[in-house]
């Protein structure tokens, strides 16, 4: 399988960027297109292992050498079917994902890894385009009623799998528009919006009921477990973390999502955010991800300067020894926002949060020098993470249902149990690991979808690739 | 059966190995010297025979003898009518017998009109044995009968007919029933033999012909009447299908009948006696032929006929009698030297492999000796007319009625004459050929998914074996052993094939090469109905002659319609559904064992009613219906027929879509079916040519592809065994079932034991419905096609490996952070998984209700890891890196590296660094010999013979030119850059005999080093293990099949040997049941990761522990399997400079691992109470096994508990080599004097064929005070007369020579170091040396360098693996410089076939007059020229010297017209050692 010495002949090559100055000017993925002739070398560099490490750094279990390989023989076709019966969104995995999967590549025991994160991203992007087949088979109706409450990718997850082993779904979303935390948590130049439509629309097709801006309480979630056979509870983990340092309450000083929802909107709609920080001096806290899709907006809303803090030390460039090959180390990196400018600040900690009504400034202490700075700052975002989901509306905020770490806690089989009478609850997602990976919240997704259908049918055929609160290694 | 408290112990697994001799007087008159003379051969081979523990009891000595008239007439005391007119039955009565047992008897001979006329008893000397021969010694008795009329033949049949009434109705076994023979023979040693027989040592005694056998047997229960002769045959050797031969036999009983015998033959069955050895069915077969009136020649041919089916020189007449016999009967396949005599006749057949040793004599004064070796009784040089050898599938008769020799080709032309086979066979035998074809149907990409789902397929059976075998028509390769679940274990859905293992060759006889000894092997099988075996007519030949048992579609089509297409023919073809019931009433397994016996019942339906084809199919699976197990049925369906005695009316042709590999195809015909059409496999084929994924132009070249890979993967499975044709592997049942139930097995698989129980009926049964309802049921969940198992590559959703990512993750940081907690977390993550049942090893638990005792009274680390070692990896299969990184981590542990078969560089010998000393303590010595010189050998503390390895027991090994890296040609004394072959036999050990010569040879080579045998587990090695402790190993190593580290066939990598747990178990308590345990130290690895592991190992019986893959993954391997690809990107298994550089091992994460274990090993103790491992060997009341002991599985280990002596535990005595008997003693202290001071020394001896591996202790006490320095040539001589015994010069070093004035027997020159052996001819001798042989097999074997100068012919495999000595003789037999890879070979004379078979370097200079090199050459790509100038002068001076140093006449005659010899030499060297010479010499 793959080319034996293709690793030998060929370097890791990923799509370069588009130019800094021409991305900045609009919203589209900020990737320029790789010919098959190059993705093609980039799967033959896979070497087939006996132990594909890369398997077991994936949450989901992505068939990878399969597809790399197929990749390599350029059979869109099947290396789609590999990915698909691991994945049920690898176009949001191929452009989201911080590919845990390549950090336990073997080929980056010596050298760089495989590309898998494209070659998954250019695999579900050809079958799109060249209209292979990325319709559910769905089994034969049950006559089953599931209720999914959240619609990013855990409970879009959840309701593809339980489409597929033919039962009625229902995905009940409290914003305008289906998607959750990819909707309007992603920006659009990591994430297009049309790839997000073109799945739901996928999944409509297949018999998946979608209804937005419902909230469900405690009311509506007893309601539904009369009305439905199983509910699968995933609410994320929506509330965020915030500075608790003095002036954090002015005008400027916003959530992260906040920031990020508004832009997005904007995008969709009349072009100019709620929150537009042209012009002005922003500081985002928080080094992060989030902090880089922050960054990255910010840029492209023609912000003066851009800086972000990050409260811990600079990362490593290398791995250090606590963190061996194949784990997913935690090191420097920049990504495509980085390099559209701004100043990242290390080992900082804010003290205060200055202005009169609005903000104007910020004052933070480095906390290896102990230098106190102040920086003029029209907007600070917060990207601090966020400590949980949103229970106390839902009446779950008791300890019994709950972790030490505030979210929900399930049964090895993802059952919230100690709920009291109605059909029985189920919960997946960040709502129950607590804030994380995408890739998780699929895996997430998927294995809850498994539960809930073997106890619907007292058997399953869906795969469940983790079980509640695992890790990797 | 005799039972045992040993539940693993089964004497069925029993082999036996032997001398054979012969005296002849062609003068047909009795001598007393002729059996003297005979019992003196015995004598002499005294060492091809062997003791077990108790050393006075032998393991079977017997004579046969011309019928001693004369003596009789002298000590009976009636009168005897004329010689030929009477018999006498020689029995042995056993104790038990009646007290009337004599009248009895009379009886029963009386009824098929016998008078006895005398009994005798016959004196012996019982105080002479042993305990164990004591025991059951029986009274030995002659009954002497004669028939009311004359006719002796009728006397014979009367006395065959008599002797089967009496022994299967009575306590008595005959040695001999006859008119014309008498066999003296007992459970003795060689020498007891005369002492035992007070009538062989009386003079009046005589006869014209004697025959002698000895035994070497791995028995461990005493048995009187296996002691050969037989009553027509004496055997050395070990027939290998005999399972298969002696089922076959049942199968023919009721068609069977002969006008020559007085009772019906009904009344005389089973032909095959049970509980016999295979000697003995031979015999018994052999017999049956013969009373029915075929020559005693004529029978033996049947049953070893020579390799006939690939010879294209045959004459047609001959090769037509053994195709029309070949419809009668299979071949007896295996190893055979067969010596047989009626009293009338006496002769000696080889099997066609010629795989024994065997040589004659014919003196002026017409006597002809034979036997197994040469030197054995003394003969004048002057008095011998001619000396020779028995070659392959060769006869060699003496009739003394007719008082000459009469020849093989003579022999087999009369036999050839005896009747019109050719027209028979042009008459009545079909081939497909002549039918016209069919027009096939391709079925849709939706069916074939279906079908793939029902059937089990996997991801992986169509990547990793059904595409590659269509592509390129090979049968893929994997590395790094097996670690997934056994079957039994596994939770996923396994077909039936996986529970079925192959069995494999190891000691007591060899593998064959089926790629380099191919014209051996025969795919050909016939099919259609049988007629009596005992008659001989047209219709017998009325079969269809396939070329390969596999089958296409369009064949198949042809066979199933046969009826239409060939209607006069009278083949009737019926084809027989394999279905059961998916859903219904009762449980999976009822509703499967209900179809089974219909489809059983309606086979032998369709059979009466006069079917010859049965066609069993499993093509119509529905939504209801289900497929039963091909093998299910094929079993089932094989056995009833032979139970009903209607197997051989019909054929058994599976049409079965489960089937998808070798392994599949090798056990249906390994069960019965005579050829198999795997239509599903082919339509995945044609399924992925029209998805355009497959490299071949059209589905039908990868059809084809696929057919002819599976049709070599079966022959390789055969060769494992030794089998060479399909014809007589089928049915011939050579598996071992490992986990499965007993109901299973005694209901579908009879005669297969089940040691440990396993999966039931109602298992396989939801098995097949599970995969039904992926397939029929509710395909639609699945969004890729087929399941991804992970049999061979870890995958997610896959089987459980114990190395996967978690496992070496947690490992490589443990052992290089040197964090002993997370070590422990790995530990813990395995032995966890063993709770998930992956090994045998999770089904037994450490008591629970044991006193501890305080961890610091245990054995220490320090103590316990010297225990250790890492497994046989060579430098080559890995890389420097890795290879030194485990010596020097060994090495500073105190515990054992192991240097694998790729020798070692010579600068690893300096130990003086103790910190960084990579001379590695085990030097193992394996088939292909890399780098076995002197030197290599005194640097070892073990030397370790590898008979078989875990990843492919039974194969050998190949490692590519690419691979050869100029310094990995260096160790192992090869070119840079051409490829190099390990045979699958060691060609020096075709037997247990052998093996004993071997480990002689090594000790003498270095007598301060213990010899290992490295064995495979599998069913029988403990009875092997025996064998092997009685040959004189010091330790016996027992692998696990799924280690294994370097590159195998996945055929064999997962189908072949089992779990060590078993092996281990079995070896301890056979070993320990024989008094043998105590005598050696047991070994054990495979897969061994844990604390855990290593003392479950220690209280099964291991007292020593080898680990090979965690070692590697703690250096940084991360299994990626792909070690046959030189790509490992961590640098261990390439030898790329490139990757090496990425080798990130250190000795000291070696040394953390081990330690690491130690520590967990003693933690464990203390638990159990126990303070020294010593306490801890053999205590099996450490352990509980669990049963799983549901409906579904019975799986249990207690079997294995069973309690040993605590006596015969562990390895208290050593063995005793004999060394002191050397003949060496008498000038080694000279000689090495000699050596120190750089002086020369000649001295003279005289030799004798006893004196073995002469001159290998002086030379290897040369080597050791020497070291690297090396002497001139010749500086010390030993100058010899007589026979010498095997191995003459064994490994001897630069500047020892020894001239022998007389012949030698095998192997002289093994392993030339440098030394110098030169043989010729006694000077008094008159015969032309070119003509005679003077020197027996193997000449030459794995020489590195020196030279060997034989005047004379030697045997088969002259120079075989030759790596750098110049060896010169005149003539030799066929495979001469097989696998060569260097130096200079000279044959001034004939050569036989398969000439330079497998050779990859070196040159042949062959002297060839009639320009017949063409017709001896193997295949292969050879350059075959006339001598340049360079070479003419450097054959010139070698044939110079050869003249001058052995008087060769025929050497003188060529120099003396030397311009026209010149031209009449050729020179022959392989295409690829020329282009790389020339490369090298271009730089």
């Amino acid at each position: 399988m793959g080319k034996p010495t293709g690793f030998l002949e060929f370097d890791r090559k990923g799509p370069s960027y588009r130019p800094v100055p021409v991305r900045l000017r609009d919203w589209k993925e900020v990737y320029e297109p790789q010919s098959d002739a190059e993705i093609a070398e980039q799967g033959a560099r896979c070497m087939d292992c006996g132990i594909p490490f890369c398997m077991q750094g994936c949450p989901l279990g992505n068939r990878i050498p399969h597809f790399n390989d197929l990749v390599y023989k350029g059979n869109w076709a099947e290396a789609a079917a590999q990915l698909f019966a691991t994945n049920n969104f690898p176009e949001f995995t191929g452009r989201l994902c911080p590919a845990p999967c390549e950090s336990a590549c073997v080929l980056g025991i010596g050298a760089d890894p495989v590309t898998i994160e494209r070659l998954e991203y250019e695999t579900v992007e050809h079958a799109f385009r060249l209209g292979l087949p990325t319709s559910l088979a769905t089994a034969e109706n049950t006559g089953k009623r599931v209720a999914i409450v959240g619609s990013g990718p855990s409970g879009l997850a959840a309701a593809a799998q339980l489409r597929v082993a033919g039962h009625e779904v229902t995905v009940f979303e409290r914003n305008d528009l289906i998607g959750g935390l990819l909707r309007y948590g992603i920006p659009e130049f990591k994430m297009e919006k049309a790839v997000l439509d073109r799945r739901l629309a996928v999944m409509a097709n297949a018999g998946i009921s979608f209804e937005i801006s419902v909230n469900v309480d405690s009311a509506k979630l007893a309601e539904l477990r009369e009305s439905f056979d199983a509910v699968v509870m995933a609410i994320g983990s929506t509330r965020p973390r915030l500075i608790p340092a003095p002036g954090a309450d002015l005008e400027g000083v916003y959530p992260a999502m906040t920031y990020l929802e508004a832009a997005t909107r904007a995008v969709h709609g009349s072009g100019v955010s709620t929150i537009d920080v042209q012009g002005t001096d922003v500081v985002i806290l928080g080094g992060g991800d989030t902090g880089a899709d922050c960054l990255g907006t910010a840029h492209r809303q023609g912000a003066k300067s851009v800086t972000q803090i990050e409260i811990m030390d600079m990362p490593p460039h290398d791995r250090p020894a606590d963190q061996p090959w194949p784990t997913m180390a935690r090191l420097y990196k920049v990504t495509s926002a980085h390099e559209e400018g701004g100043e990242r600040v290390f080992s900082t900690e804010t003290l205060e949060f200055m202005g009169a009504g609005s903000l104007e400034a910020i004052v933070v202490r480095n906390n290896a020098t102990q230098e106190t700075t102040t920086l003029p700052a029209r907007y600070v975002f917060i990207a601090a993470g966020f400590v949980g989901p949103e229970l106390d509306a839902l009446g779950l905020n008791r300890p019994e249902v709950t972790t030490p770490r505030a979210t929900l806690q399930v049964s090895s089989s993802w059952q919230v149990e100690q709920v009291g009478e109605g059909a029985p609850v189920f919960a997946c997602g960040d709502a129950v690991r607590g804030q994380s990976l995408i890739v998780w919240a699929i895996a997430e997704g998927r294995s809850c979808a498994s539960s809930v259908d073997t106890f619907l049918q007292g058997e399953t055929s869906l795969p469940a690739p983790i079980t509640p609160y695992s890790l990797s290694w | 059966m005799t039972q045992t408290p040993f539940p693993l112990y089964d004497p069925a697994f029993e082999h036996d190995a032997c001398g054979v001799g012969m005296v002849a007087d062609l003068t047909g008159t009795p001598s007393h010297q002729t059996v003297t003379d005979t019992l003196t051969i015995l004598e002499n081979l005294e060492h091809r025979g062997a003791t077990g523990a108790d050393v006075a009891s032998g393991d079977g000595a017997g004579i046969l003898l011309q019928m001693p008239d004369s003596f009789l007439r002298q000590v009976v005391s009636a009168n005897l009518p004329p010689m030929g007119e009477y018999g006498v039955a020689f029995w042995m009565i056993s104790k038990e017998a009646a007290a009337d047992v004599r009248h009895s008897l009379e009886t029963i001979f009386s009824s098929v009109g016998l008078t006895t006329l005398a009994w005798r008893d016959v004196p012996a000397d019982s105080s002479i044995l042993g305990p164990t021969s004591a025991a059951s010694e029986p009274a030995f008795v002659q009954q002497i009968v004669s028939l009311g009329g004359g006719a002796t033949a009728a006397l014979d049949s009367a006395l065959f007919a008599a002797r089967r009434l009496a022994e299967h109705s009575h306590p008595v076994y005959a040695s001999s029933c006859s008119s014309s023979v008498l066999i003296y023979k007992g459970m003795l040693s060689s020498p007891q033999l005369r002492q035992y027989f007070d009538d062989l040592r009386d003079e009046r005694l005589s006869a014209a012909i004697a025959v002698v056998h000895s035994r070497f047997s791995t028995n461990v229960l005493p048995r009187w009447e296996l002691a050969q002769p037989f009553r027509y045959i004496a055997h050395n050797g070990e027939i290998n299908t005999v399972r298969g031969n002696r089922n076959w036999m049942t199968a023919r009983e009721t068609t069977l009948s002969s006008e020559n015998l007085p009772v019906p033959l009904s009344e005389l069955t089973p032909i095959i006696t049970p509980n016999m050895s295979d000697s003995a069915s031979f015999d018994e077969v052999v017999e049956l032929l013969v009373q029915s009136g075929r020559s005693l020649p004529h029978a033996i041919l049947m049953m070893i006929p020579e390799a006939w089916e690939k010879s294209t020189s045959m004459d047609v007449a001959r090769r037509d009698f053994y195709r029309y016999h070949a419809a009668l009967m299979e071949p007896w396949d295996g190893p055979a030297s067969v010596t047989f005599s009626d009293g009338k006749i006496v002769g000696a057949v080889l099997d066609r492999n010629g795989l024994r040793p065997a040589r004659y004599w014919v003196t002026k004064d017409k006597r002809v000796i034979f036997a197994s070796e040469v030197g054995v009784v003394d003969v004048d040089p002057a008095n011998i007319e001619r000396k020779g050898r028995l070659q392959p599938g060769r006869v060699f008769l003496v009739d003394i009625a007719q008082g000459r020799i009469i020849d093989d080709t003579e022999l087999k032309a009369d036999l050839a004459a005896r009747a019109p086979y050719g027209e028979w066979l042009a008459e009545h035998q079909l081939s497909l050929d002549e039918i016209e074809p069919r027009v096939m149907l391709t079925p849709s990409h939706a069916s074939v998914v279906q079908r793939q789902r029902n059937f089990g397929y996997s991801d992986e059976d169509i990547r990793l074996i059904v595409k590659p075998m269509a592509n390129v028509g090979e049968e893929p390769i994997g590395s790094m052993g097996s670690d997934a679940a056994l079957p039994a274990l596994s939770t996923d859905h396994r077909p039936l094939f996986d529970y079925f293992t192959q069995l494999f060759a190891q000691v007591t006889n060899p593998p064959l090469d089926a790629i380099r000894e191919e014209l051996v092997t025969s795919t050909r099988v016939t099919i259609g109905g049988e007629e009596n075996l005992l008659t001989e007519t047209p219709r017998h030949c009325h079969q269809i002659v396939l070329s390969s048992p596999v089958l296409s579609v369009e064949e198949l089509a042809k066979i199933r319609y046969i009826d239409e297409a060939a209607g006069d023919w009278g083949f009737h073809a019926t084809v027989v559904d394999l279905l059961f019931e998916a859903h219904g009433t009762g449980s999976a397994g009822e509703r499967l064992r209900a179809a089974v016996d219909a489809i059983c019942d309606d086979v032998v339906a369709q059979v009466r009613n006069g079917a010859s084809i049965v066609i069993l199919s499993d093509r119509n699976t529905s939504t209801e219906l289900a497929a039963v197990p091909s093998l299910l049925a094929a079993s089932a369906v094989h056995h009833r027929l032979v139970a009903e005695h209607l197997r051989t009316s019909a054929a058994i042709i599976l049409e079965a879509g489960d089937v998808r590999e070798v392994h599949h195809v090798a056990l249906l015909l390994g069960f019965g079916a005579s050829a198999v059409c795997p239509y599903l496999a082919y339509e995945t084929i044609d399924d992925l040519a029209s998805a355009q994924q497959l490299s071949v132009a059209t589905a039908m070249e990868g059809r084809y592809h696929f057919a002819k890979s599976l049709t070599k993967g079966i022959v390789k499975v055969m060769s494992k065994m030794g089998v060479s044709t399909v014809a007589s592997y089928v049915g011939s049942q050579l598996f071992e079932a490992v986990g499965i139930d007993a109901d299973i097995l005694s209901s579908y698989f009879p005669g297969f034991t089940s040691r440990i129980g396993g999966i039931t009926l109602d298992h396989l049964a939801e098995s097949v419905l599970a995969l039904h309802a992926e397939a029929y049921v509710r395909p639609q969940a699945q969004s890729v096609a087929l399941r991804n198992r992970g049999e061979y590559q870890w995958r997610r959703d896959g089987e459980i490996h114990l190395f996967n990512p978690r496992t070496v993750q947690k490992l490589q940081h443990a052992t290089r952070a040197k964090r002993y907690d997370i070590f422990k977390e790995y530990t813990k993550l395995v032995d966890d998984q063993m709770n998930a049942n992956a090994t045998l090893r999770s089904l037994l638990r450490f008591r629970s209700d044991l006193t501890p005792v305080p961890l610091d009274e245990v054995e220490s680390v320090a103590s316990i890891v010297k225990r250790f070692s890492t497994g046989a990896m060579s430098y080559g299969s890995i890389s420097e890196e890795a290879h030194t990184t485990l010596a020097i981590a060994m090495n500073r542990l105190g515990a054992k590296s192991n240097t694998g078969e790729g020798g070692e560089d010579e600068e690893r010998f300096d130990t003086s660094d103790p910190r960084f000393n990579r001379r590695s303590a085990i030097k193992q010595v394996a088939s292909g010999r890399f780098g076995v010189t002197s030197r290599y050998l005194v640097n070892a503390d073990d030397i370790q013979i590898k008979m078989a390895q875990g990843a492919k027991p039974g194969e050998g090994g190949q490692l590519p030119g690419s691979k050869v890296y100029p310094w990995v040609a260096k160790t192992r004394h090869s070119t840079p850059g051409v490829g190099l072959i390990s045979p699958p036999p060691h060609h020096d050990i075709y037997s247990i005999e052998d093996l004993a010569q071997l480990i002689y040879d090594l000790k003498n080579a270095n007598n301060q080093a213990r010899v290992h045998v490295k064995l495979v587990s599998e069913q029988g090695v403990g009875t092997i293990a025996a064998g092997v402790a009685k040959a004189h190993a010091d330790v016996i190593l027992i692998s696990g099949h799924d280690g294994g580290t370097g590159a195998a066939p996945l055929t064999s990598l997962k189908h072949a040997g089992t779990a060590w747990e078993l092996g281990l178990a079995e070896a301890h308590q056979t070993l320990a049941m024989n008094g043998l345990r105590s005598r050696v130290v047991v070994q054990v690895d495979g897969q061994l990761k844990t604390g855990r592991d290593v003392v479950i190992a220690a209280l099964l019986g291991a007292e020593e522990f080898g680990f090979a893959t965690a070692p590697l993954v703690v250096s940084g391997c991360i299994m990626m399997r792909v070690c046959h690809l030189d790509t490992c990107p961590v640098g261990i298994a390439t030898q790329n400079p490139v990757l090496r550089e990425r080798f990130t091992g250190q000795p000291e994460f070696v040394e953390n691992f081990f330690e690491f274990i130690a520590e967990e090993v003693r933690e464990i103790m203390a638990q159990l109470g126990v303070r020294t491992i010593d306490e801890l060997v053999g205590d099996t009341s450490k352990l509980e096994a669990l049963s799983l002991n549901s409906d579904t599985n019975t799986l249990s280990l207690e079997p294995l508990l069973a309690h040993t002596d605590p006596a015969q535990r562990r390895n208290t005595i050593a063995q005793d080599h004999g060394l002191d008997q050397a003949l060496d003693w008498t000038f080694l202290d000279d000689a090495v004097a000699a050596g120190v001071a750089g002086e020369p020394l000649t001295v003279q001896r005289a030799i004798q064929n006893v004196h073995r591996s002469v001159g290998t202790l002086t030379g290897s006490a040369l080597t050791r005070v020497l070291g690297a320095k090396t002497l001139p040539n010749d500086l010390i001589t030993v100058d010899l007369e007589g026979s010498a015994g095997q191995s003459l010069g064994a490994f001897i070093p630069k500047g020892l020579t020894l001239r022998l004035s007389g012949d030698a027997n095998d192997y002289a020159g093994k392993g030339l170091s440098g030394g110098r052996v030169v043989i010729q001819k006694p000077q008094t001798a008159t015969y032309d040396s070119a003509d005679n042989i003077i020197a027996g097999n193997v000449i030459g074997y794995g020489a590195t360098s020196g030279e060997i100068f034989i005047s004379g012919v030697v045997g088969e495999r002259c120079a075989v693996r030759n790596s750098g000595a110049t060896i010169v003789v005149e003539g030799t037999g066929d495979h001469a410089c097989e696998y060569m890879t260097g130096g200079t070979v000279v044959i001034l004379g004939g050569v036989g076939r398969n000439l330079a078979a497998g050779m990859s370097g070196g040159t042949l200079f062959l002297y060839d007059p009639n320009n017949e090199v063409y017709d001896h050459l193997s295949a292969g790509v050879y350059e075959i020229d006339p001598l340049e100038f360079e070479d003419e002068e450097r054959l010139r001076e070698i044939v110079e010297r050869f003249a001058a140093e052995t008087h060769s006449a025929r050497a003188a005659a060529l120099l003396s017209d030397w311009r026209t010899a010149r031209m009449q030499f050729v020179r022959i060297e392989t295409s690829e050692y020329q282009r790389v010479r020339e490369e090298l010499r271009n730089g």
